[in-house]
């Protein structure tokens, strides 16, 4: 079983909205010198995914990224999770690339790569929240595609998926290979053990280019562009309800909810 | 010509009520406007979506469309009435299904796709779609501009626009298209649905809402919650990090990646209002907090607040809602 996890650098989502700050120029929102960025949430969600099917089927995981400007340390935690190979795909050519060219990319990249059954995403991206990419993905590279995985299960070349529904969920499968997509239902990411850690530490990302791959970014046309990014004003005035004690408080908010008609 | 394909989902065998919000929408951008309604035995619905303000109903019949649970056919009968009919715009719900559909279906065509837009309108000069979408978790908002291939696909969230009023005298033109699908091109097989067991009134349509958080800290307390949501005719919903730490069915999750609710009135309980919370609620017309952290963001979007520890605010307002609600 050979499955690739494709993952992506992203600002850190806690990060307080106080901390963010506009770039006109790039529309690109930036955080304060010194917070570090982060993996999506949901990709570290697919590693796990992963992690668990190789524990059933046994092969190799390769962790797959597009980028620039890689903080190292963050990028290589798939490694120290415990996914075999991690390629990152570092180009400077390669900022702000949006969705279509990661897919044009990712596809090039997974080509060469090689033998692949299984391809794993994270449901959205906490950055641009798209969920463009590994839909897209599925689409170039004519695979089945199967989203919001909340269980995973191989058997007999074939991939069954537990995908969550708004009320419930719904049995899916497809054969293999398939790219399927993960949501934060399929559990927590694991921790990286110390022994996980220190492997990690000790190899070293495979790290292709733009050139590498055959790809010349001067040809990606933007299909859509950002022309603006603002940060949305709050709503406004709340009306703090206070009294002597907390009990009290809460008799009190009762009593104003409904002078207001709201209960 | 049809300029704006709006696609017709359904929901429990009539037209999904996204598709109205979606005709508001298409009123705002010049050109005729064509619903798409997809599936098999379709008498009765095409009637239905004829009384919508539209020019055309395409109405595409196929027996591989009775079930409605193969995205892979819904995309692919998408893909061939966008090549019969070339529309400048198609316009998608954010359903369940229409946020896979949209962008599949883009990126088959090969133009672009706008997820999750909460706002749409034409340039004036030079006619291309213009998109307002929350992103960064909703900390921040973009405009984003189609470059030049049709169609335009613009994947709308739900309830952000009103519903267009149905007017049955409307009765606009029916044109029943063809399409080629076979059983090869279901890649994904459909097996089976299966239900969580939630009682009471359902999280989208409720208008009183009563959430709780991680500040609640444990599966507990929300049999109190409940109990409120019950004297209020309302329904019980959680943060994401409630429904992570298994004190809440994922059914109940509120937010960006869970629910959207529209209700008149939201209860949060130890819930801080992360931006991706509020994606969920923004709808919300009162929002009412209890937080113990004054500077909790959740304040910057609730009408009323109170600060303090849920566990000794809750059963009083408990009970003086009660006693409000039956004398
Ligand atoms: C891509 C992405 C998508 C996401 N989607 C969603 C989503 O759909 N829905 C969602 O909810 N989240 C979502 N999140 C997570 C979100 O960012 C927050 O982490 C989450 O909403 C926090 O939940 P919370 O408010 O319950 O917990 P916390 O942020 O930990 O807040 C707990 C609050 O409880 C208060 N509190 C603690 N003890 C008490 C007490 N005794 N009495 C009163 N108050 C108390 C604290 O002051 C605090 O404000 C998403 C995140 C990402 C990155």
């Amino acid at each position: 079983m050979n499955i690739v996890v494709c993952v992506k650098q992203v600002v850190d989502p806690d990060v307080p909205t106080s901390a963010f700050r506009l770039d006109d120029e790039t529309n690109r929102v930036r955080v304060a010198e010194g917070i570090p960025p982060v993996i999506n949430g949901f990709d570290e969600n697919a590693v796990e995914a992963a992690l668990i099917v190789r524990e059933e089927t046994g092969g190799k995981i390769t962790a797959l990224s597009v980028g620039n400007d890689f903080a190292m340390d963050v990028m290589k935690k798939p490694l120290s999770m415990g996914v075999d190979d991690l390629v990152l795909i570092d180009d400077p050519q390669f900022f702000q690339l949006d969705a279509y060219a990661t897919v044009c990319v990712l596809s090039e990249a997974i080509r060469k790569i090689g033998e692949f059954d299984l391809i794993l995403c994270g449901r959205q991206a906490s950055d641009w929240d798209n969920a463009h990419v590994p839909l897209g993905l599925a689409e170039t590279l004519g695979l089945p595609s199967i989203t919001m995985a909340q269980q995973i299960e191989i058997s007999n070349s074939m991939v069954l998926v537990h995908r969550v529904f708004p009320d419930g969920y719904e049995k899916v499968e497809a054969d293999l290979p398939a790219l399927v997509t993960v949501s934060n239902e399929i559990g927590q990411p694991r921790y990286p053990t110390l022994r996980g850690i220190m492997a990690a530490s000790r190899k070293s990302p495979i790290v292709w280019t733009a050139r590498d791959l055959g790809i010349d970014p001067a040809r990606f046309e933007p299909k859509i562009s950002v022309t603006g990014l603002s940060i949305p004003p709050s709503l406004g005035e709340c009306e703090f309800i206070e009294a002597d004690t907390e009990a009290e408080a809460g008799s009190r908010l009762a009593q104003r909810l409904r002078e207001v008609k709201l209960i | 010509m049809t300029e704006i394909l709006i696609v017709a989902e359904q929901l429990d065998g009539g037209l999904h009520p996204v598709v109205g919000e979606l005709v508001t929408a298409a009123q705002g951008l010049e050109g005729d406007r064509a619903l798409v309604v997809l599936g098999a035995d379709l008498n009765e619905l095409s009637k239905t979506a004829t009384s919508l303000d539209v020019d055309e109903v395409y109405v595409v019949e196929h027996r591989l469309l009775l079930e409605q649970t193969s995205e892979d056919l819904f995309v692919a009968a998408l893909e061939q009435v966008c090549r019969q009919t070339e529309p400048r715009v198609v316009l998608i719900g954010r359903t369940f299904l229409g946020r896979d559909v949209g962008p599949r279906l883009a990126y088959r065509l090969g133009v672009g796709v706008a997820q999750d837009c909460i706002g749409l309108k034409q340039n004036e000069d030079s006619g291309r779609v213009v998109v307002t979408r929350p992103v960064y978790g909703g900390n921040a908002v973009a405009t984003m501009a189609f470059g030049q291939q049709n169609p335009q696909v613009v994947i709308v969230r739900p309830r952000i626009y009103e519903s267009v009023e149905k007017d049955v005298s409307r009765n606009s033109e029916i044109i029943p298209l063809t399409v080629n699908l076979d059983s090869s091109m279901m890649k994904v097989r459909h097996i089976e649905r299966v239900k969580s067991e939630v009682e009471g009134v359902r999280l989208e349509d409720a208008q009183v809402v009563v959430a709780g958080g991680r500040g609640i800290g444990g599966p507990e307390p929300f049999s109190q919650l409940s109990e409120l949501a019950d004297i209020l005719g309302g329904a019980v919903g959680a943060s994401r990090a409630a429904c992570d730490a298994g004190w809440a069915d994922h059914s109940l999750q509120i937010g960006l990646t869970g629910a959207t609710i529209t209700p008149d009135l939201y209860v949060t309980v130890g819930i801080s209002g992360a931006s991706q919370h509020m994606a969920g609620c923004s709808g919300a017309k009162h929002i009412v907090a209890v937080n113990k952290d004054a500077n909790a963001n959740i304040f910057k979007e609730a009408r009323f607040g109170v600060v303090g520890d849920w566990s000794n605010i809750l059963p009083s307002f408990i009970v003086a809602v009660r006693d409000l609600s039956t004398g």
